[in-house]
């Protein structure tokens, strides 16, 4: 896409979104939808930090079989809080509070999002959700892991269930409003000439994402509200001794939590599609599929919560209908991953930081996309279900996944959001440090799983231990690397060198704005004429409009 | 200690193999792809890396062709571990019917074993190698799973109900037995082992130190509860006659037909009028929280074994017991 107007580099205009007004409030009160991704930014990275201390803490105790470093009510209230911060506060917001926040107006050629204050309300939400998960965390913490399974959270467990369970309760809300913002903004406000076929795919997989935020959440926030009500009130709705159902629960909290993993990943799929076909300078293979095939994703990801119980109690039957939906679910992933390859082509492929991060994300989901197989392969789950096999396949979609999409985004749009450069060898060694520390953390789970490991385990038999120990050597490799980009990254946004509008020489209206951006976005009104990510042309020969 | 670096478990039940077959099946199909993906995602990044700074890619905007192969071969592929996984599925679902049955309660932070010859054990299961064995599983509190890695086999066990999963042993040892689903404090120390045993074996141990049998234990309940003054054996009483109960289909006050499990037994002594049979007044009192799980477990195990007379079961009808009926004193006819 380009702007109708020829393209002089023009000066960087003196009040961008950054320097426009200083201050507390001109921050805590800004409707600016690009101020609001950063808030974001920096809260989640806050959370972030806490879950991977979390994470770490988790590990050494794992480093040795019997429970020794710390106590298993301690143990427990580890893996719960770095599930429950990891999952209701980083990843689900986490690329698409940031990036989609940022990136949604400027691609689409919009001012802003549809409804600027909502989405003021929505950080606020966010915020108050943290409040109550930190208020949990200080009273004492919680024990129920991230999962809340009843009757254990209702009528057992002796920790602040209630306001952890409040805390995702609310953060839920801001998900919602986030989600109802992108999908009017994508409908409404797309420049003129930017038709549904021509919109980046970041924008499609937002799309999709937001569609599950919307239609997904609200389930969340009843079961949690239920669960809320259980324990407080004594009613009974999931504790058989209170005449309630307990895998009632267990269909109701999957039935948003597994479309959750596809709002972690479809945003960092859309994050790929670009920094692919920006780094081999060529449009995404088979754009129109690989756009619908994130909409397929957010529609079958609904019908394959059952296979979180093959083993729950829930029918054979039923078992057998929502494992063939979890391996149809399987293919327009596979599609993906198809086409991102096939993309790089004949490309003009460069090894700046973001190409590793997309082609290090394109290695790890795909294993763990195939060991997503095993796991919709009843005969097998049954006997891999609650193991560490469960425990490295999430790892391999959500961090192997998610987050390496979130750091390849960052990076490539870092020039954009803050104007500046950061140190390019320095974030090469970064993303190879988190790769090869990806991989020595959770392969050996897989392993460990097939074993017999169970999750959430403080104390295990010793024949465990070395594949332990690999896990954990591999962690403080993985936080090296997540310390790395943490520090260049900060360091860059004061001492990195300008950066130009468009220093990749990437497709996409958001190249066209000044780095940073003014706060209206662009000068004058985009138009587009032609299709998303067309770097081999003449324009007017391919114009459409 | 740890000794060499094993990849898979023990392989120590008929189910095993037939696991462990589709999972190295899996791990090649994955194996191939991943290596597949990597070397061309590798392959193509090296042969057309950035020659210089201006340099575009080739415009080629897509192929229906190889879309239609890639996800043409990906959906047979699926298919096929569908209906592979899907027949061990079954396999495990279904019982062969002349297993011997075991009645487990998960506790926090135990297993507690029942045999039907009254043999009680704690985080420890007996069972004898060849046979095929029927576990019986509920939970007194949370949510536990019974998992024995080496037979490839786990089962929630949920409060409230009975899941049934069953396994047969193909060689002697003992094999860990762990909780799979996170049940609170001491989750990771609700383990133990089941111990595999010759069947000469098996049986000296299960002789060995037993009170009564399963049944017998659950007469004694049936009687001190009074269950009896209702359930009479001439069809005289308040309740429906329970010889020949077990196992047959019951028509309800509905017209609905259920068949007398061990599930029905179970929800009709906890929460009685919940289905109550064709015939029969709505009457009985509830009995949740005066007998245990075990408890429940033997008076199922002694409705199981009431046979209509002439069999030669232990007697239907108890003598009168004074004490067990003035228990229940409000509740008489």
């Amino acid at each position: 896409m380009s702007a109708a107007a020829a393209l002089p580099e023009p000066a960087p205009p003196k009040a961008n979104y950054l320097n426009i007004s200083y201050g507390v409030k001109s921050w805590l009160l800004t409707t600016d939808h690009k101020r609001i991704a950063l808030l974001y930014m920096g809260s989640i990275t806050v959370m972030f930090a806490l879950g991977g201390i979390f994470a770490a803490l988790i590990r050494l105790e794992l480093v040795t079989p019997p429970g020794d470093m710390v106590q298993a009510e301690t143990y427990n209230k580890l893996f719960t809080l770095h599930g429950v911060i990891m999952v209701f506060f980083f990843l689900i917001p986490s690329i698409p509070a940031t990036l989609g926040n940022f990136l949604i107006p400027l691609m689409i050629g919009a001012r802003d999002l549809a409804f600027p204050k909502l989405n003021l309300a929505s950080w606020y939400l966010f915020m108050a959700g943290a409040g109550f998960a930190a208020y949990s965390l200080v009273r004492g913490g919680v024990d129920t892991g991230w999962t809340f399974y009843t009757p254990y959270s209702t009528a057992f467990s002796n920790t602040h269930v209630i306001s952890a369970a409040m805390g995702a309760f609310i953060a839920g809300f801001s998900s919602i409003l986030t989600g109802l913002n992108f999908i009017v903004t994508i409908h409404k406000m797309r420049a003129p000439g930017l038709t549904w076929m021509r919109l980046p795919l970041f924008v499609w997989s937002h799309y999709a994402t937001s569609i599950i935020m919307v239609l997904g959440t609200p389930v969340i926030a009843v079961t949690l509200m239920l669960v809320m009500v259980e324990r407080g009130l004594k009613l009974g709705i999931f504790n058989p001794a209170l005449g309630g159902d307990p895998v009632l629960f267990q269909h109701l909290f999957w039935f948003y939590s597994h479309p959750a993993v596809y709002i972690m990943i479809l945003p960092s799929m859309g994050v790929i599609s670009e920094l692919v076909s920006a780094m081999a300078r060529k449009r995404v293979f088979g754009y129109g599929i690989v756009a619908m095939s994130s909409l397929a994703i957010a529609v079958i990801g609904f019908l394959v919560w059952g296979h979180h119980m093959f083993v729950s109690g829930q029918s054979v039957y039923a078992g057998m209908v929502f494992s063939a939906l979890s391996f149809l679910v399987a293919i327009p992933s596979a599609i993906k991953v198809f086409n991102w390859t096939a993309t790089l082509y004949k490309g003009s492929v460069s090894y700046d930081t973001p190409t590793l991060y997309a082609i290090g994300f394109i290695g790890l989901f795909t294993i763990g996309g195939l060991t997503g197989i095993f796991l919709a392969a009843t005969g097998l789950d049954v006997h891999v279900h609650d193991t560490y096999f469960i425990v490295a396949h999430f790892h391999y979609i959500m961090v192997g996944g998610a987050i390496m999409g979130y750091l390849g985004g960052l990076h490539f749009w870092w020039p954009k959001i803050t104007g500046r450069l950061y140190p390019e060898a320095w974030g090469r060694v970064a993303a190879l440090i988190v790769f090869a520390g990806f991989n020595l953390t959770f392969f050996p789970q897989f392993i460990l799983g097939y074993m017999g490991m169970p999750r959430r385990y403080h104390a295990y038999p010793e024949e465990f231990q070395v594949l332990n120990v690999m896990s954990s050597a591999g962690a403080s490799i993985l936080g090296l690397g997540y310390i790395l980009p943490f520090a260049y990254l900060g360091w860059s946004m004061r001492y990195g060198r300008a950066a130009s509008a468009n220093p990749w020489g990437a497709k996409g209206l958001e190249w066209q704005a000044a780095s940073p951006p003014l706060t209206e976005n662009f000068e004058t009104q985009p138009v587009v004429r032609e299709e998303a990510y067309e770097y081999a042309h003449a324009p007017q020969e391919r114009a459409i409009v | 200690m740890w000794t060499g670096f094993p990849l898979f478990p023990e392989q120590a039940s008929t189910m095993a193999g037939r696991v462990d077959a589709l999972y190295i099946a899996l791990v090649a199909l994955a194996a191939f792809f991943s290596v597949l993906i990597a070397c061309l995602v590798v392959g193509f990044a090296i042969k057309f890396r950035r020659r210089s700074p201006g340099e575009i890619g080739v415009p080629i905007h897509g192929n229906f062709t190889l879309e239609a192969v890639w996800t043409a071969v990906p959906l047979v592929i699926v298919t096929v571990v569908f209906l592979w996984s899907a027949e061990i599925f079954f396999s495990m679902a279904r019982v062969p019917p002349q297993a011997m049955e075991i009645y487990v309660v998960g506790k926090r932070w135990m297993w507690k074993a029942q045999h039907l010859s009254g043999q009680r054990e704690i985080n420890e299961l007996h069972v004898p190698v060849g046979v095929p064995v029927k576990l019986v599983l509920t939970s007194e509190d949370v949510i536990h799973s019974f998992y024995v890695p080496a037979f490839r086999i786990k089962k929630d066990a949920v409060p409230g109900r009975y899941a049934t999963m069953w396994f047969q042993a193909t060689k002697p040892g003992r094999y860990h037995l762990f909780c799979a689903e996170y049940c609170g404090t001491k989750h990771s120390g609700m383990i133990g082992w089941v111990e595999v045993m010759e069947p000469a074996a098996f049986q000296t141990w299960l002789t060995g130190g037993g009170t009564g049998s399963l049944a017998a234990e659950g007469q004694k309940i049936f009687q001190s509860l009074g269950c009896v003054t209702c359930h009479r054996a001439d069809s005289q009483g308040r309740g429906p006659r329970l010889e020949g109960l077990f196992g047959r289909a019951v028509t309800l006050a509905d017209g609905e037909e259920v068949v007398a499990d061990a599930d029905y037994v179970r929800e009709s002594i906890v929460t009685p009028a919940a289905k109550v049979v064709a015939g029969y007044q709505p009457v009985m009192p509830t009995y949740q929280g005066l007998v245990s799980e075990e408890g429940l477990m033997q008076l199922i195990a002694y409705i199981q074994s009431l046979q209509e007379p002439a069999k030669g079961a232990p007697p239907a009808v108890a003598p009168r017991e004074p004490g067990a009926a003035a228990r229940t004193g409000a509740r008489q006819p």
